[in-house]
């Protein structure tokens, strides 16, 4: 066991955890914010996307203690009071989401990328969206809206 | 009021409602619900495919840090729970029925393949469970596996009751006059192809959290259910022998079914029976390899087809003898999903005069096979489609010419196929010319060509499917050996102030219910969509229902909303007659308002649900108060959308890789209510029709072991395995009920695998290719370029 201080969509968390927890299992079981996901074992479908020190990173892939002192975005921290960000807008309108399972580790993944590149092309967004895997949308309608949340991003 | 409905009715593609919850992550599923003194449930399960239990040793686990339970198969035994039950069974060739062995909830005496459940450890965290488990000694006699199921008649018999491992052998149409078909046919096209096995991934794995109160001896489960009414039934009525009171069970959001989520699995009620002996909530959350290995897997048929000709290339006769794999044990619609919903979809959109079709559905060591999205009209479409384009292939016609001359005549409708179903109404061909424009089909050539100066191979292949949807007419499928009804349920509970609560029997997971179904009630009612409020997934708050699969929500959901709604009009009718002191018959309603024809004089909606909850000045003597109607809605047929897709791909002869270039969709779903989240459905079905002819293939190896257990060795669908699509429609409304509406979900992945792998045959035909089985991986393309670069170098 051992204490964990990060700053988490703002706020600062600290909790005693053991030493093999997971950072999305400090997000979701010790914290308690669950909307970051847990899809696959094995690191590759992209539903537990964060952004750690505005990077976007797999938080069933680090130890919580690899984040320590860290600055933490998760989907929960990404609007600002009631207002959407951009990307969250731009895959409401664009229909980029169905069950909703995936969404979160797509959005921020999609923010990451278009904050790198904002005249991201559809092929790099195909290619970018690599590491997340969607079931529903054929991604089809995510390509579009990460097309239209770069937009409104300034791209 | 007019300018809203325009805005927010049926036919307008409004942006979803149920969007915010999810884009800010607060979405609720059930591994995101906890309990005060919950505990984690982890299974123990089989890494052989076949054995006798010798012994179970939990001693060690029992006293593990953190246990409060370990639990096998004979503990469920004492207790008399009884296991997951067959919802459809049919009859097979020689009188007998389908062969029903038990399905015990935890291993007894036996497990049939990896992964079956041979054990619960319960402790208080998941960690510790896990720990514990490992700590369980099963001591096995392994048998000899059963893997290939075509010759699974000659392995070792699985169950008591299964002889042969047969679970049935199945027949549908004249096999006298197919074969007397075939034997004067001018030609008869044969071909043989697989219908490979897929796991159906919905990205939220499955979970359940089961709760006891042992005040009023009930229990609530949380679970990741497509239909959490018959999740109760089954659980109550068949596996604990306890009144549905007592069983509140509530599917939240669900992250994706795709028909994996329809079933009663043994981990669901085994968390029920283990909350009320720990007389502690308990949970479990599958991890992905546990989903690969214990979720009902898809598809996994042969077919050999064999389609007769007669001197004008037009159709006379079809047989398809079929063998699939239904796995251990027999699941919910196993045994539906292979026959009644496969062997009734071989006319596709033909006039076929002869049909046969034999299905025999084999037991193997690998875990159940049931529905994933089409659930066996993709297998139908699959060998009819193929043997459409290779027999147009063979008597040199254009395969769009082909189709055309043998789809039924518009003016043919209603049409009787040869194998039980009438089609009601359909029109083949503005779909196919639609799709044709669409993709440019008559440059095609020109395409080809610069491909090849590239060095590439370019192909196109196309696939008109038809699909049996809107699960069903309730007398239809009991004389097919269904045991349960389906229509479906809806409850309009009108608000005081005038706003709507709809309760639906459907359940969404993805398809947006909460938009759609509104739409409706707004339309019909003239109200702002906003007012309306849809309830699904709580059987304490929901009427019976049967839940979401089978393209069946709207078809049969909406039109139970649908048909509440007209109640609620025809209620709201006589209240404004009182009110406006006029005859019931002289009131027009339109657009929110109730109306005294020809007079100004008019009450808005909202006045009359005003009037209802208080009935100062009511009729009362006449009418009850209050404003709320159930409606429980049978279909009198199925619903038969249809359409065409057309698939262009570049294949490079250097990797062997399959790039779909191009795909042009046109389908016929009758009158649509949200074109966009339509359009959403099938973008989705499409990509995992491309994922199961390109990417997807569930492997299990000769000893029983799946190979494919993880996504670093299944291969998903990504973005950048995927092109844009391009969607289109025709319509021809469904006539048989209100909404003219047919179902969506299932359309592209029942119509996209033969037209991307008649493609792929296509693209290689210059080479002499003219088979390619599913999935087209690189390597299989690769080899298939290099031999036939040998063959003609000899």
């Amino acid at each position: 066991m051992g204490e964990i201080s990060l700053k988490l969509n703002g706020k600062l968390e600290t909790k005693d955890v053991a030493d093999n927890t997971l950072l999305i299992d400090f997000i979701r079981e010790h914290v308690g914010l669950t909307g970051t996901h847990v899809g696959c074992d094995t690191s590759q479908c992209g539903a537990c996307v964060i952004h750690l020190d505005g990077v976007s990173v797999k938080a069933c892939t680090m130890l919580a203690k690899q984040a320590e002192g860290s600055e933490i975005v998760t989907i929960e921290g990404l609007a600002d009071g009631d207002e959407l960000h951009p990307m969250q807008q731009a895959f409401h309108e664009n229909h980029g989401l169905q069950c909703g399972f995936c969404t979160p580790g797509m959005v921020m993944s999609a923010v990451e990328m278009v904050t790198k590149n904002k005249n991201i092309s559809e092929d790099e967004i195909r290619k970018g969206l690599e590491g997340n895997i969607c079931r529903c949308t054929g991604y089809h309608n995510i390509v579009q809206s990460v097309k239209a949340g770069a937009a409104k991003m300034g791209g | 009021m007019n300018e809203v409905t325009k805005i927010d009715g049926i036919g307008s593609s409004v942006r979803r409602t149920e969007d915010k919850k999810f884009l800010t992550g607060k979405g609720r599923y059930t591994d995101d619900i906890n309990r005060p003194g919950q505990v984690q449930a982890y299974f123990l399960r089989s890494d052989v495919a076949h054995a006798e239990i010798k012994s179970i040793d939990t001693k060690a686990a029992q006293s593990a840090p953190g246990v409060v339970g370990v639990f096998t198969g004979a503990d469920i035994a004492v207790d008399k729970v009884g296991g997951p039950i067959c919802g459809w069974v049919v009859p097979c060739r020689d009188g007998s029925s389908t062969k029903e062995p038990p399905h015990p909830l935890l291993a007894q005496g036996k497990v049939r393949f990896v992964g079956d459940a041979v054990a619960v450890v319960v402790a208080e965290t998941m960690e510790q469970a896990k720990s514990a488990a490992e700590l369980i000694d099963v001591d096995y006699n392994e048998l000899t596996p059963v893997v290939d199921f075509v010759n699974a008649d000659k392995g070792a018999q699985i169950h008591e009751e299964v002889p042969n491992n047969c679970y049935f052998d199945w027949e549908l149409g004249d096999e006298g006059a197919t074969n007397k078909a075939i034997e004067r046919a001018a030609k008869v096209v044969k071909l043989s192809v697989r219908n490979n096995r897929l796991v159906p991934n919905a990205m939220e794995p499955r979970s359940a959290l089961a709760e006891y109160d042992s005040l009023d001896e009930s229990y609530t489960l949380h679970t990741t259910s497509q239909n959490p009414h018959l999740t109760r039934l089954v659980l109550a009525a068949f596996m604990f022998a306890i009144p549905e009171s007592k069983l509140r069970v509530i599917a939240p959001d669900v992250g994706g079914g795709f028909g994996s989520k329809i079933y009663v699995y043994i981990e669901e009620a085994v968390c029920v029976w283990a909350s009320k002996k720990i007389g502690r909530p308990v949970k479990w959350t599958a991890d992905r390899t546990q989903a690969f290995l214990t979720d009902c897997h898809g598809r996994d048929h042969v077919n050999d087809v064999q389609l007769a000709l007669d001197e004008n290339n037009k159709i006379i006769g079809l047989r398809v003898d079929t063998v699939c794999n239904l796995g251990a044990y027999l699941s919910a619609f196993s045994v539906v999903v292979p026959t009644i919903l496969h062997g009734t979809l071989l006319s596709g959109q033909y006039d076929i005069p002869a049909i046969y079709t034999n299905v025999k559905g084999m037991a193997t060591n690998t875990v159940n096979v049931d529905a994933y999205r089409g659930a066996g009209r993709p297998e139908a479409t699959y060998l009819l489609e193929r043997t459409m384009e290779t027999a147009a292939k063979e008597v040199g016609m254009d395969p769009a010419e082909f189709r055309r001359i043998n789809f039924i005549p518009k003016d043919a409708f209603p049409y009787q196929t040869q194998v039980a179903l009438q089609y009601d109404i359909g029109d083949y061909e503005p779909h196919l010319d639609k799709a044709m424009e669409m993709i440019d089909y008559s440059n095609f050539e020109k395409r080809r060509a610069e491909a090849a100066k590239r060095g590439m191979y370019r192909g196109i292949g196309m696939s008109s499917y038809i699909e049996a949807c809107g699960l069903a007419p309730s007398a239809v499928v009991g004389a097919l050996g269904g045991r349960v009804g389906q229509w479906e349920s809806a409850s309009v509970r009108v608000n005081p102030t005038g706003t709507i609560s709809v309760f639906t029997g459907s359940h969404s997971h993805g398809q947006g219910h909460a938009t759609t179904f509104a739409q409706i009630v707004a339309d019909k009612l003239g109200i702002p969509m906003e007012n309306v409020e849809v309830i699904h997934g709580d059987t304490d708050k929901t009427p019976f229902g049967m839940g979401s699969y089978g393209s069946r929500s709207l078809a049969s959901g909406g039109s139970a909303i649908s048909k509440a709604v007209d109640k609620i009009i025809n209620k709201s009718k006589k209240i404004a007659a009182h009110l406006l002191e006029a005859s019931e018959d002289d009131i027009d309603f339109k657009d929110g308002k109730f109306v005294v024809g020809g007079t100004d004089k008019e009450k808005a909606f909202g006045e009359i649900a005003l009037a209802a909850y208080v009935p100062h000045n009511y009729p009362l003597e006449t009418l009850e108060p209050g404003l709320e109607e159930n409606a429980f809605y049978d279909p009198t047929n199925f619903v038969f959308p249809s359409g065409t897709h057309i698939a262009e791909v570049e294949i490079d002869p250097a990797t062997g890789v399959v790039e779909v270039v191009d795909w042009a969709a046109c389908d016929d779903f009758g009158n649509l209510v949200n074109p966009m989240i339509v359009e959403g459905q099938v973008h989705g079905g499409i990509a995992q029709g491309i994922g199961q002819a390109l990417l997807e293939d569930a492997h299990y190896d000769e000893n029983g072991q799946l190979l494919t257990a993880s996504y670093m060795d299944y291969c998903m669908p990504r973005a950048d395995d995927l092109p844009s699509f391009k969607v289109g429609y025709t319509n021809t409304p469904c006539t048989h009920n209100d909404l003219g509406v047919k179902g969506c979900g299932e359309a592209g992945a029942i119509a996209s695998p033969p037209a991307l792998i008649n493609a792929v045959i296509d693209a290689l035909s210059p080479l002499g290719v003219t088979d390619m089985s599913m999935p087209a991986t690189p390597q299989k393309v690769w080899k298939a370029i290099q031999e036939s670069q040998s063959v003609a170098a000899e």
